[in-house]
């Protein structure tokens, strides 16, 4: 039975930019996906198709068991969609904006207000129910409109980068919202640039690129593609880093990478601490100081960088325009949790992973062209 | 219906805007009086009326219907500003996802505009009262003649909603909803006799849309000086100027509604 969110090759395009390329989805219902991906990546695109708001040239997609393109009126009463933009009417007031949306639901005006009222106090907006949203901090307007979005209480949610441009501190109660909203079950399409957010709240993610889902799975089966855990060592003088790689390719499973402005050396291995002691000796005895040394397990964004070729944040001049600076801090720390569960998944991932990755880069270069003039869905995204 | 329902919610909103930025209103206000005021009196000594409009006072009497024809057609850049706002700020996205009617937008936009262009009109006779301007006619012919004009205008804010969702920027929407009401409401028998003009815009004046309300209702506030409507190139609008103005104004809001309502199905911010 297909998903509460469900879609097939779907295929978009605006003038000679693909879009959307061919995108499956499978949204089990009551679960959360998070869709990954860099700015004109095709994610909004995708969300558009699936709230009905554009029609794909190709496939075709169920919402809530609705078929989107037969039945849009029927999709639209079972759906909630929060915007990248606070989609909200900024000289209402927080109220009028929530009983005007109620009413286009086609509620009765009491059930309107009645619910109006009850989502204020449940986000946090009581106090300011009655000023204009016009005076409303970023926070308290992305709540505002989360709030819009449930006003039915909608079995099925799409929000389109829910937390972009808001501070750590709003960023955190949205997602303490958000964890709610689905512990009560309902079904969430995500999307987002920040990888860090796709670990924290969804089940499944998948990773979209040009317009194509590139790689899908657990946060923890699709870290296990990069190939596990791996060293990072940063030594103390330039003239160091040759030795160093040469004494990493005793040690590591593969290439090591060397960032020469901040002299950081990064190469996967497998081993765990007792490795790193013996990597510390050894370069210890050729003399090299080493400033900091660490074993990390992958986070998404390497995930992304080894799927991609390119970081998910923005990275080249047409994005930049988009980009707002905090791209892909993602989670530097490293988490503990899952190793053993992915170690399981790598090996079902394993014989994937070298062709996925091959195809990806391929894909990378060849779209890139035609993807930095992106004017569809970069354009779209990129506008403050 | 759900479709009237939506609208008015949507106009409701529209309005209660309208009301936290009075300097809109405002604004729209000071132009016309200027229009008022600078013809009266400086085009209105020198301006002669065929058919009898004697020096500023009788020109005045003729002028007064052409500058509330024009204001109203102002509308158009009213609604295509807002609803171009709308998409800009991913408001049109989020009604569109709703199950409402699809053209409700659209309509509680135009007749938010209604309201706004009544209230201006209401403040400009003031103005034109206190510069001498006097109708000729009863009560209900009067109304009549402002009926007529709220029409035109409504009318009017539907081409500028399919401009708004076109242009897709306020300010783009604005400038493209003024520009060519400059043209359109100058070659017309608003502020000057139609047959002093070329024979080509004669014939232009006299079919275009907007001088068929701005004659009738001349006609119907009694401004004509005592003499029935003519016209000049034996256009037939001219002869039947209130049964014109009003097959006009239905006619472009059949035509506007329906291209701006198709256009609001597939827009896309």
């Amino acid at each position: 039975m297909p998903g509460a969110i469900y879609a097939e090759g779907l295929v978009k395009t605006f003038g000679d930019v693909r879009a959307l390329d061919g995108v499956d989805l499978d949204v089990p219902e009551g679960t959360v996906l998070g869709m990954l991906g860099p700015n004109g990546a095709g994610k909004t695109t995708a969300v558009r198709v699936l709230t009905t708001l554009i029609r794909p040239d190709r496939g075709r997609a169920e919402v809530a068991g609705i078929d989107v393109l037969a039945h849009p009126d029927r999709v639209r009463r079972s759906i909630g969609l929060s915007g990248q933009f606070a989609a909200v009417d900024e000289y209402l007031t927080g109220r009028e904006n929530l009983t005007m949306v109620g009413r286009l639901y086609q509620m009765s005006a009491r059930d309107a207000k009645r619910r109006a009222a009850e989502l204020l106090e449940r986000f946090h907006l009581a106090d300011a129910a009655d000023r204009t949203a016009k005076t409303y901090s970023g926070g308290m307007r992305r709540r505002l409109d989360l709030a819009a979005a449930l006003v039915v209480s909608p079995p099925v949610m799409f929000m389109d980068e829910p937390t972009t441009g808001l501070d750590p501190r709003n960023r955190q109660q949205l997602w303490d919202v958000i964890q709610e909203l689905v512990a009560g079950g309902t079904t969430l399409l995500l999307t987002t640039q920040y990888l860090e957010e796709a670990d924290r709240l969804a089940h499944d993610i998948c990773v979209v690129d040009h317009g194509r889902v590139i790689a899908r799975g657990t946060s923890d089966q699709l870290k296990a593609r990069t190939g596990g855990e791996r060293v990072e060592i940063v030594v103390h003088a330039a003239e160091h880093i040759t030795v160093t790689e040469q004494v990493l390719r005793g040690f590591g499973k593969g290439e090591s990478a060397v960032d020469p402005h901040t002299r950081k050396i990064t190469v996967p291995v497998a081993g765990g601490a007792k490795l790193l002691a013996e990597i510390i000796r050894e370069l210890d005895s050729r003399g090299v100081e080493i400033d900091d040394i660490g074993l990390r397990r992958p986070t998404l964004d390497d995930v992304f960088i080894s799927l991609t070729g390119h970081v998910a944040e923005a990275t080249d001049g047409s994005r930049e325009a988009g980009g707002d600076g905090e791209g892909g801090t993602g989670d530097k720390g490293g988490k503990a949790a899952g190793a053993g569960a992915s170690a399981a998944a790598q090996e079902r991932a394993g014989g994937e992973t070298a062709a996925l990755r091959e195809t990806a880069a391929r894909e990378t270069t060849v779209a890139r062209e035609a993807a930095d003039g992106d004017s569809a869905d970069a354009g779209k995204e990129g506008v403050k | 219906m759900s479709g009237m329902s939506d609208s008015l919610v949507i106009a409701r909103r529209n309005v209660t805007r309208m009301v936290r930025i009075p300097e809109v209103l405002v604004f729209g206000l000071i132009q016309p009086i200027m229009f008022v005021v600078l013809f009266s009196y400086v085009f209105g000594g020198s301006i002669n009326i065929p058919g009898g409009g004697h020096g500023p006072s009788g020109y005045r009497e003729f002028l007064m219907a052409g500058i509330f024809a024009q204001t109203v057609t102002f509308a158009t850049a009213g609604a295509g500003a807002g609803i171009a706002d709308d998409m800009h700020k991913g408001l049109i996205d989020r009604f569109r996802s709703l199950p409402m009617s699809r053209g409700a937008v659209l309509t509680g936009r135009t007749l938010a505009d209604l309201v706004q262009t009544a209230l201006t009109l209401v403040v400009l006779a003031v103005v034109a009262v206190l510069v001498g301007w006097r109708t000729h006619e009863n009560v209900a012919s009067v109304l009549a003649g402002f009926a007529l004009l709220l029409l035109l205008g409504y009318a009017f804010s539907w081409i500028g909603a399919l401009i708004g969702l076109t242009v897709r920027t306020p300010e783009a929407a604005t400038s493209g909803g003024l520009i060519w009401l400059f043209p359109l409401t100058f070659i017309s028998n608003a502020f000057v006799a139609v047959k002093g003009m070329p024979t080509f815009l004669q014939h232009i004046a006299e079919w275009n849309p907007f001088s068929a309300t701005v004659a009738a209702s001349r006609e119907l506030f009694g401004n004509t000086n005592g003499q029935a409507v003519k016209s000049v190139t034996g256009a037939w609008p001219m002869e039947h100027p209130v049964i014109a103005s009003i097959l006009w104004s239905v006619l472009i809001i059949v035509v506007f509604h329906t291209l701006a309502v198709r256009k609001y199905r597939s827009a896309t911010a």
